[in-house]
């Protein structure tokens, strides 16, 4: 009660101060009851309709299986990070190691990433439909749905990992230059390492992406309920519960697949902050 | 005696902005070379011509002749091998966020050492001769970024040292250091000499009195008095060093 009569005291004293630091404690409180509430009513929600049949190796239109979704999910992210993160990591340590600062390439790439990045999901999903689909003929499959997801989330890995790395102190990169280390040295040996628990980041805020991406999906890797190959149609997991929900048959199986969904992503960024945790290992004081 | 450095009418820009104006000296070796002179003087920039540090400054334009041991370090030297040659210590302690081992290592992997026992046997005899060996050999695993601030610069020294350079400078090396910290950095430059050329930027007077041999007075780009120690400090030849070294200015 201590705390309540000073505050009630310094709220006498400074009005102003006191009215907004009850605002930003109610706009705090706000977004962590909103995400409570979401969690909360998903859980409710799905968990009762958790049925072992829901996780059976095939699919049919009786047990509305997510299995075959859930594994396909897994090659969607596995596949769009392999092919986005290595571009991305390599086009942001051009533009922050390599590049002269300020030169017109770099404010040209950072333009178009800023475009790139406001682009809504459907316009990727028709593009990479009419060039992955149609011009190079891959048709419904893994691979043209994983290569317009890596276009996707390009932008957002660029930024994440351009910031990680101008965020390392220059004193690092001056005591390696300072021992004859050359900038390939610098960048692979200290500005990297250093940078990673914020490329990780940027990976992580990708994932989600991919994981909750429909529409995009829909025209490029298409409905398929089966656990796909490389080359196949095959259904994620986001699609796979939308499909449920739009038919209007399936509610309860829709919910069942969201808390699914949301135990992925939970996962999935549990494991990567671990890893990140793992790897900047003795570095930390 | 011979000379480490040998600078001939050096003249150094960023951009519009004249750094350093037509500055000569010689640098001697064996021996710790003070720069002194106020803030914004040029001494730093004239410190980091010497390893070339100032290639990495956009817009930075260097005429004149700097000569290590008679060779044109802005001629067809390597820049990276200069760098072995000449290292450097930084104003704030900048270990890298990796272990105390890996920080010393690191400049003998640069150039190329792979085998264990070498690596053991350089990074022991680095931190001996940086007089930090007792008090990290039990965590040279750990991060070197647990260790003080002190202890951290006197890493960077071995991790300097570790690389086998003939010279190191020290761009205000101790300015971020409390006093013992300071007198320890200071009696390592004391031994480090018999081995290395040192030259070091300082702002510390009393510092340049303690342990230099020659002092380099600089103002606004230019050096104005160079010679021993003992004589800049106690007949300055020239009225603005006078008033410099008895703190009237800077």
């Amino acid at each position: 009660m201590r705390s309540w009569k000073r505050w009630h005291r310094d709220a006498r004293r400074h009005p102003l101060s006191a009215l907004v630091s009850l605002i930003t404690h109610l706009a705090a409180l706000c977004t962590v009851l909103i995400l409570g509430f979401l969690v909360a009513y998903i859980l409710i929600n799905g968990i009762p309709n958790l049925k072992p049949a829901l996780f059976s190796l095939t699919y049919t239109s009786e047990n509305q299986s997510m299995l075959p979704a859930i594994l396909n999910t897994c090659t969607m992210t596995l596949l769009s990070l392999l092919l986005a993160v290595p571009v991305g990591v390599g086009a942001s340590i051009y533009l922050t190691e390599y590049a002269p600062r300020g030169s017109r390439l770099v404010a040209l790439v950072r333009l178009t990433t800023e475009t790139l990045s406001g682009i809504p999901s459907i316009v990727y999903g028709l593009f990479g439909m009419l060039l992955f689909g149609n011009a190079l003929h891959l048709g419904y499959s893994m691979l043209s749905g994983a290569l317009t997801l890596a276009i996707m989330i390009l932008p957002l890995i660029m930024r994440t990992t351009e910031e990680a790395l101008c965020s390392v102190p220059d004193m690092y990169r001056e005591g390696s230059f300072g021992l004859g280390a050359g900038r390939l040295r610098t960048t692979l040996c200290v500005v990297l390492p250093a940078a990673v628990p914020g490329i990780l980041s940027g990976v992580i805020l990708g994932v989600g992406r991919i994981v909750g991406e429909t529409a995009a999906l829909m025209y490029t890797s298409g409905t398929v309920e089966k656990v796909a190959g490389l080359m196949d149609s095959g259904i994620t997991l986001s699609v796979h519960m939308y499909r449920q929900a739009s038919e209007g048959l399936y509610t309860e199986q829709a919910y069942a697949t969201a808390v699914v969904l949301l135990a992925l992503v939970l996962m999935i960024n549990l494991l990567a902050s671990r890893l990140a945790g793992k790897i900047t290992k003795g570095r930390q004081a | 005696m011979s000379n480490t450095f040998t600078v001939k009418d050096m003249n150094l820009w960023y951009g519009d902005f004249h750094a350093l104006k037509d500055v000569s000296l010689d640098i001697p070796k064996g021996q710790i070379t003070a720069l002194i002179g106020p803030s914004g003087c040029g001494k730093s920039t004239f410190l980091r011509s010497l390893n070339r540090m100032n290639d990495l400054v956009q817009g930075c334009r260097i005429t004149g002749d700097i000569r290590l041991c008679g060779e044109n370090i802005y001629g067809s030297m390597d820049v990276n091998l200069l760098r072995k040659r000449v290292g450097m210590v930084f104003q704030k302690p900048n270990p890298f966020p990796m272990s105390v081992y890996d920080n010393i290592a690191y400049g003998p992997r640069t150039h190329g050492i792979r085998k264990r026992a070498q690596l053991d046997e350089i990074v022991e005899r680095s931190l001996r001769d940086a007089a930090i060996w007792d008090e990290v050999k039990d965590r040279l695993n750990r991060s070197a970024l647990g260790l003080s601030g002190g202890q951290q610069q006197r890493l960077c020294i071995a991790r300097a040292l570790a690389a086998q350079p003939e010279v190191i400078l020290m761009d205000e090396p101790t300015s971020a250091l409390d006093p013992i910290s300071t007198g320890r950095i200071e009696d390592l430059a004391l031994d480090l000499k018999n081995d290395y050329t040192i030259v070091m930027v300082t702002h510390n007077m009393q510092q340049a009195a303690r342990i230099s041999d020659r002092t380099v007075f600089f103002l606004l780009g230019e050096v104005i008095e160079s010679g021993e120690t003992e004589q800049i400090f106690s007949l300055p030849k020239d009225s603005r060093t006078e008033a410099y070294v008895t703190g009237r200015f800077g």
